[in-house]
């Protein structure tokens, strides 16, 4: 646990799990679509819905789609702003369960050339787990570098992404791969603990298997 | 990676070893695992101490009322009557810590910048523990700011032990850590051994077991805003007597032992719901069921 997630973030109020931690959460979704969304149909689930209205959330959940940081002083105005910019954000109650944090939200976004759907959690203190993409579970907490590889379920595959990190020496934090069904989409998250460098995303697109490629650096305030 | 620590126990054999305070000893353990150097560790927390600062001004300069009318203008008073003729028998230093704890949360509600520290809802705390020692103790930023590593640490022995959300531990686990990390700064910038200032934590820690997380009407500004004020002054009471050389019973890791089990059984309807306590009172309830009717 770095110091700077006990003293931090700096952050628009009121609410670290219902502000700060939705704003984190919508940026990450940002970042992973890697593009302007023009739609975006937030699902809130628990605390979220229930208590979200005086802490901002859902301005919060727009600042992060905006790629505002947590301690943005626009984050207040985001769904106007987001308004502006030609982005539809759309908020609706859902229930994911008895197993889901009370402070969850499923994002369905869309952009010009990709969709990408998500499941996020905002673990308190500002803190936020990234825990589905588009259906297959992930860990992601975005206190870390993270390489996110989508890519064919194949033998060997691990082995080669290793073999390239511990060629570059980047040390490995967490790795994790999940897959519906055998030899079909797998997503493999690696979380490290320096910048990736570009010789090793260079190399990982020389890796047939890999359809997609996103390196998520650390969340503002990490 | 020689600096790591998880418990008290842990940190005092670190600091007895190598001669180090609670705030040296918090740097090195941030380094060995951060990808930021020393200095960056050190200015960064030196401007997050300026942005505590900045909250503390901005609460003080709101005149209107917040969102749900529950709070706004209440640092202006509390700091108008410390510059009156009616000051509290224990100063006016007392009275303005309780200002500032209070702007924190008065700017935290009006969607204003604040730093939390552990959380939003706790915010207050450390803010105004750190400027009112470094007001009267005439230190600078950087020497003040050192209070937010020894805090830092006493966080994260928290953190590894417990929690900080208000939904999983209560506010305990918010404004108990937020004023026994304040405790530990305050000590340990008194000149108090990192010995004294884990026994001000422990001291600070185990008189707020307990409390609940009961916000009226979801909001997080009644009873948050007073209870930071308050425990502000808590810390340093705390701080006070550990420097008089008096000892918790009950050793800092086993407290925190205790804040763990208190927040695992505390009932769900006291964390954050509210669904109890003075959320659930008659005019409690007024601001649930009609934002704001109440002012």
């Amino acid at each position: 646990m770095s110091i700077f997630e006990i003293i931090g973030p700096v952050m628009v109020g009121p609410s670290s799990s219902h502000t700060a931690g939705a704003c984190r959460i919508g940026y990450m979704g940002r970042k992973l679509l890697d593009e302007v969304p023009h739609t975006a149909r937030l699902l809130l689930h628990g605390s979220f819905w229930a208590t979200g209205d005086g802490h901002g959330t859902q301005e919060a959940l727009a600042a992060g789609l905006l790629g505002f940081a947590p301690d943005d002083q626009r984050l207040i105005n985001a769904l106007a702003l987001a308004k502006q910019e030609g982005i539809t954000i759309t908020f609706q109650e859902i229930d994911l369960g008895p197993q889901a944090h009370p402070n969850s939200v499923k994002m369905q976004l869309e952009g010009l050339t990709r969709s990408i759907t998500l499941i996020a959690a905002s673990i308190g203190g500002g803190n936020v787990l990234l825990q589905e993409i588009n259906g297959l579970p992930v860990a992601i907490s975005g206190t870390l570098e993270t390489l996110i590889l989508w890519h064919q379920d194949t033998p060997g595959f691990l082995a080669r992404i290793t073999a390239v990190l511990a060629c570059m020496q980047i040390n490995v934090a967490s790795i994790r791969t999940s897959r519906v069904d055998r030899g079909e989409t797998a997503i493999t998250a690696i979380e490290i603990d320096t910048p990736c460098p570009e010789e090793v995303t260079a190399l990982f697109k020389k890796i047939t298997f890999i359809t997609r490629l996103l390196v998520l650096s650390p969340l503002p305030g990490f | 990676m020689h600096s790591q620590f998880r418990t008290t126990a842990q940190l005092l054999e670190l600091c007895e070893k190598e001669n180090l305070s609670i705030a040296e000893a918090t740097i090195r353990s941030e380094v060995e695992t951060s990808s930021l150097s020393r200095e960056e560790i050190e200015q960064r927390m030196i401007t997050y101490y300026q942005r505590m600062k900045e909250a503390v001004q901005r609460g003080l300069e709101i005149t209107e009322r917040s969102r749900s009318g529950l709070s706004g203008g209440d640092s202006r008073r509390v700091l108008a009557h410390s510059e009156g003729e009616r000051v509290s028998a224990l100063g006016a230093t007392f009275e303005k810590s309780i200002a500032y704890a209070l702007a924190v949360l008065e700017t935290n509600a009006a969607f204003g910048r604040i730093v939390a520290t552990p959380t939003a809802g706790s915010a207050g705390i450390a803010p105004a523990c750190l400027l009112t020692w470094q007001e009267t103790r005439h230190a600078s930023d950087e020497e003040t700011a050192r209070g937010l590593f020894t805090a830092a640490g006493i966080g994260k022995i928290i953190g590894h032990g417990a929690c900080f959300s208000g939904a999983q531990g209560g506010c305990q686990a918010e404004v108990g850590s937020a004023c026994s990390m304040a405790a530990a700064a305050i000590c340990e910038l008194d000149g108090g051994s990192a010995t004294e200032a884990v026994n001000a934590a422990a001291l600070a820690l185990q008189n707020t077991l307990g409390l609940i997380c009961d916000p009226i009407g979801g909001y997080v500004e009644a009873p948050c805003m007073m209870r930071n004020g308050l425990f502000g002054l808590h810390a340093f009471g705390a701080a006070t007597i550990s420097l008089s050389g008096v000892k918790s019973i009950i050793p800092f890791d086993e407290v925190v032992m205790a804040l763990r089990e208190v927040g695992n059984k505390m009932p769900r309807m006291y964390k954050e719901t509210s669904e109890g306590g003075l959320a659930n009172t008659p005019t409690g309830l007024l601001f649930k069921n009609h934002k704001g009717a109440v002012k």
